[in-house]
């Protein structure tokens, strides 16, 4: 059989998403922003909902997002995205509104934002990547990074008596009533992508059902951040972050 | 039962050679280029043993670009 036998149509089996556009992603190469991207262009468009769903875009590495995912996108004041969310799916019931934000954004600046949209149970999803770290701005230390992990602005490892302790932003939102689906995932292999791809799948179908907020941790890299390469920062994730923040279902009501 | 046949179809000046792909191909299929580089600078993935491919897709679910196309036809 030749190469031009099996490059045919009705033998595709896999292919970006239709939802995608083809300009080029600012993210560096190998950042795990690119497959949750895909991961949500692929569920909107298996739901049916491409015309239909508004994206909240955070302030951070992810800010271009609106070019990436062809559907309606709203930019938010760093950390604002679930306020401006609230507003979107109360003034448009039908519509499916969903937040992207990194640890930055959603654990730091917008803490207070997130805490009482997912108490409030707002209809909505917020997708948080938790790559331990500012991305964009440089790679100094966030609210996530680990102990004695070392970032530009703690040069000599995160000190628990100068900066406290790593903030489990999805463990508080499990204790929160609003929550309808809280979880954590990762997008490292084949396996735990599938995983992830099923759990947005459910947080949206979640949302337009009316059941309460959902919040979907994506513990993630920043190969450029951690000084390392995409395949050496996902070896290190699996090696340290998973021991801190445990991959699973925390809520699912 | 016919043997399964594979290809994949890569974006080269989409790619920005982070490796994952090749790292993720349970068949050895693909390798980063040595000596090429695509217009942006960065060496890309390329099908080194196309022959080997089964056309899993993993190459192409792991890819944070969205670079690669994969075929699978099952051999008569």
């Amino acid at each position: 059989m030749t190469r031009e036998e099996i490059i045919r149509p009705e033998n595709e089996v896999y292919r970006k998403p239709a939802l995608m556009n083809d300009v080029g992603m600012h993210y560096c190469p190998g950042c795990s922003h690119g497959v949750v991207h895909k991961l949500i262009a692929e569920v909107i468009e298996e739901m049916g909902m491409a015309e239909k769903t508004i994206g909240i875009s955070p302030v951070g590495c992810a800010v271009f997002a609106y070019r990436y995912i062809d559907i309606d996108w709203q930019e938010a004041a760093h950390g604002r995205a679930p306020a401006l969310a609230t507003a979107c799916k109360r003034l448009w019931p039908d519509r499916l509104v969903f937040t992207y934000q990194g640890d930055g954004d959603l654990a730091c600046i917008g803490t207070a934002e997130t805490i009482h949209a997912l108490n409030r149970g707002e209809n909505i999803t917020i997708i948080f990547i938790n790559n331990a770290i500012y991305g964009m701005t440089g790679g100094q230390m966030a609210p996530t990074t680990l102990i004695g992990m070392k970032t530009a602005t703690c040069p000599y490892g995160r000190d628990i008596h100068l900066h406290g302790f790593p903030l489990k932003m999805t463990e508080i939102a499990a204790t929160l009533d609003g929550t309808a689906y809280v979880t954590r995932q990762s997008v490292d292999t084949v396996a735990a992508i599938r995983k992830a791809k099923k759990a947005i799948r459910h947080a949206f179908e979640n949302s337009m059902q009316g059941k309460g907020s959902n919040l979907i941790e994506f513990v993630s890299t920043c190969s450029s951040g951690w000084k390392k390469s995409p395949v050496e920062a996902n070896k290190w994730m699996q090696e340290h972050m998973f021991q801190y923040y445990h991959l699973g279902d925390l809520k699912d009501k | 039962m016919g043997k399964i046949r594979g290809a994949v179809v890569i974006d080269t000046e989409r790619c920005k050679g982070c490796n994952l792909c090749v790292v993720a191909c349970p068949a050895g299929v693909l390798g980063l280029t040595t000596k090429e580089v695509n217009h942006k600078g960065y060496p890309f993935s390329y099908a080194a043993h196309e022959e080997n491919c089964i056309g899993c897709a993993s190459c192409g679910i792991v890819c944070p670009d969205g670079c690669i196309t994969v075929y699978r036809k099952k051999e008569d």
